[in-house]
């Protein structure tokens, strides 16, 4: 049984709008045997500002989850977009301060991407999960070409009893999400949505499975518009399923 | 320099809308992606990664030290009998063409496809000087019969199905209708061939310009730019300052990368070492030769450590094939000639970032471009440098600023941000069932809610955010 504390950061839109993704994500590294810390202060990561070309905004959102987690030993993070933001882009966002740089460039061993963190840290690829049904997953976008996330969450949905995996064949094509790409540019948005959506249709799958609440927000956006059943899961939900 | 420019939004649904458009863009990249792929593939190029980095290590250093390569290459042309001829923007590149063929008697000019004499429109800078310019590749000579720019900076005719090319041949040279693109074919060769015995003068681009030998590397399969290099008594190669390599060696990585990521060719059908003039002795070839050096902008780019990887690039299209936002809006909704992701980093810094400011955030930034760039052009981190430049020079206005000025004090401020979640979870309309928002009333249904539910339902906020749940677990635990 692996022991330590983990400290979570649930990111904001799992703390608002899908907050069974973080619950799960806590069961699961609770009945590894972790102890979950939610440090209460916690909001964004502060991506939507630096996406937008508002780095000083950001970087004020940044200072602020540098404090509120000092000294927390393991971030774990539901998200590949908002892990590789504070894993990669926070450095950036302190140009001619040393000390905030220095502080930033600390995180990067720090911060974990949920399934990198059962793999890489808990070590293991069995969280005793079951689930019926057949799933395709999605891969978001930074958790493949910035993480280099690609292979990881298949292994642990793999091991998932009961699960049986169907790849997409286009899997790795972007949702059309892209923060505030969605709705600055809409109609090219929603028409990325619909090519993955045709896409996971034709998989036949029941659900999609991401390890980005953000990408499944915007397929089940354009999957219920199309009024078709097919149901998004975080990885984290399909993990804790037993 | 044009007015600033906003979101063609005309343009981008109208391609949109266009079923025929959007399945000819979607095969035709599809085709290209399919392609390069297979030829990028381990078994197919096992050092690919390996001469990717290398290409991209060539480029920086040649970039680096590009004033030195300038020189070396002025010399080495002028030894073979050329001579390099620089030119500090598109007006100068008409002049001394237009010059040239006064001086030389000649009316007529064959081209090859050049992206770089597209850039500075010299077919109508030659024509209004009593000069005719004919494109020879066979897509953009379809595209001068159209009056149309390039749709895609390696297949400028992607977007034309073979009934479209059909109504072009047939409407502006009046032969009969043919739809068989062999056929279609033909009939270009055969005005062509007749243009390459007449003109006096041949313009092509450069994929390569050798430093150390003063070759210019052109790359192509039509057999055109051969052409157009070696019938005219005159060859012109006009090439940007950054497509300067240093040595003959060299391209042993970049060929082996250009025409895979371009068309999943090993090798294109032709590759031509173009060097100087005929000189004695020799059966063929030009009696004069020029190689146009063109600045028109570049040298900006240089100035700027953060941005001047823009400048690697070798044109092969492979961005635009695989960016998810190219394969929707196609080529002719972006501002200039170079379309899709790079054509989205270059264009602000070649015309400055106010004037199509909405250009750096046309990208969702999945980044499937940089993954195939062969050259590994970090084209994500342009953008967002280059969104920062957008707003910083006030080209989004102040709205969008103090909006994220207050966004960004609320998410500093745990409390306001834990109440206003609160109340926008009060506030939402939440359908029977528990299924997605639809629709808004209207005074909600505005802005970036208004926008997202055009496309896409809505989900309401939970109604127990996951720090409320969190609390509650902890107490009742």
């Amino acid at each position: 049984m692996a022991t330590g504390r983990v400290s979570i950061f649930v990111t904001c839109i799992v703390d608002q709008v899908f907050p069974r993704a973080g619950m799960a994500m806590a069961e699961v590294l609770e009945r590894l045997g972790y102890e979950v810390e939610f440090r209460a202060g916690q909001t964004c990561c502060g991506q939507p500002a630096f996406n937008s070309g508002y780095r000083e905004e950001a970087a004020v959102v940044a200072r602020h989850f540098l404090r509120v987690f000092e000294g927390a030993e393991w971030i774990v993070v539901p998200s590949g977009s908002c892990g590789s933001m504070i894993a990669h882009h926070y450095e950036e966002l302190f140009p001619g301060d040393q000390e905030m740089a220095k502080r930033a460039r600390a995180l990067e061993g720090r911060v974990f991407e949920f399934s990198r963190f059962l793999l890489e840290v808990a070590r293991t690829d069995d969280v005793g999960a079951r689930y019926e049904g057949v799933v395709t997953y999605h891969d978001s976008c930074h958790a493949l070409r910035e993480m280099h996330i690609k292979e990881g969450p298949r292994r642990l949905l793999g091991k998932v009893r009961g699960l049986t995996l169907k790849e997409m064949d286009i899997a790795e094509e972007c949702c059309g999400f892209g923060g505030t790409f969605s709705v600055k540019f809409p109609e090219v948005s929603g028409g990325m949505a619909r090519t993955k959506v045709a896409s996971i249709v034709r998989t036949g799958a029941e659900a999609v499975v991401s390890i980005d609440s953000s990408c499944l927000m915007q397929l089940q956006g354009a999957l219920s518009r199309a009024g078709v059943g097919v149901k998004t899961m975080h990885l984290a939900e399909v993990l804790a399923a037993r | 320099m044009k007015g600033q420019s906003s979101v063609p939004q005309a343009g981008i649904e109208s391609t949109l809308g266009d079923a025929r458009l959007q399945l000819a863009i979607y095969t035709a990249t599809g085709r290209l992606i399919d392609h390069r792929k297979k030829a990028v593939s381990e078994e197919a190029l096992p050092d690919y990664q390996e001469l990717r980095r290398i290409a991209h290590e060539l480029k920086r250093h040649t970039i680096e030290n590009l004033d030195y390569y300038l020189a070396q290459v002025e010399r080495k042309v002028a030894e073979r009998g050329g001579k390099v001829v620089y030119c500090e923007d598109g007006a100068e590149v008409s002049r001394f063409v237009l010059e040239l063929a006064r001086a030389r008697g000649e009316r007529l000019v064959v081209k090859s496809k050049s992206m770089t004499t597209e850039e500075i429109h010299l077919n109508e800078a030659l024509e209004s000087g009593q000069v005719e310019a004919v494109e020879t590749d066979l897509g953009e000579y379809l595209l001068q019969l159209a009056h149309e720019r390039p749709y895609h900076i390696v297949a400028p005719a992607l977007h034309k199905t073979r009934y479209d090319v059909a109504d072009i041949l047939t409407g502006s040279l009046g032969v009969e209708r043919e739809t068989e693109p062999e056929k279609q074919t033909k009939i270009a060769r055969g005005v062509l061939r007749e243009k390459f015995l007449e003109a006096g003068i041949g313009i092509t681009g450069a994929n390569f310009v050798v430093a150390g030998s003063g070759a210019v590397v052109v790359v192509e399969n039509e057999g055109n730019a051969r052409l157009s290099s070696s019938a005219p008594r005159i060859h012109i190669a006009v090439a940007g300052i950054e497509k300067l390599i240093p040595r003959a060696r060299d391209l042993a990585v970049f060929l082996k990368l250009l025409g895979r990521s371009a068309t999943g060719q090993a090798l294109s059908v032709y590759t031509s070492f173009l060097a100087g003039a005929r000189r004695e002795g020799e059966a063929d070839g030009p009696e004069e030769f020029y190689l146009v050096l063109l600045d028109n902008g570049r040298s900006k780019l240089l100035a700027d450590r953060d941005k001047r990887e823009s400048l690697y690039c070798i044109r092969c299209g492979a961005c635009l094939n695989h960016c998810p936002v190219y394969r929707k809006i196609g080529g002719h909704n972006y501002p200039w000639i170079y379309s899709g992701p790079i054509g989205a980093i270059i264009t602000p810094q070649f015309h400055g970032v106010e004037q199509d400011p909405w250009l750096p955030f046309a990208s969702s930034l999945c980044g499937a471009c940089a993954e195939v760039c062969p050259v590994k052009i970090d084209i994500p981190k342009v953008l967002l440098k280059l969104r920062a430049e957008v707003t910083a020079s006030g080209a989004r206005g102040g709205t969008e600023r103090r909006v994220f000025r207050v966004w960004a004090w609320v998410m500093a401020h745990p409390w306001w941000y834990g109440v206003l979640g609160k109340m926008a979870a009060a506030l939402s309309p939440r359908p029977a069932g528990g299924g997605w928002v639809n629709k808004l009333p209207g005074w909600m249904a505005v802005g970036p809610l208004g926008s997202w539910l055009k496309e896409r339902d809505l989900p309401p906020p939970a109604e127990q955010s996951f720090r409320s749940q969190w609390e509650r677990r902890r107490r009742g635990a």
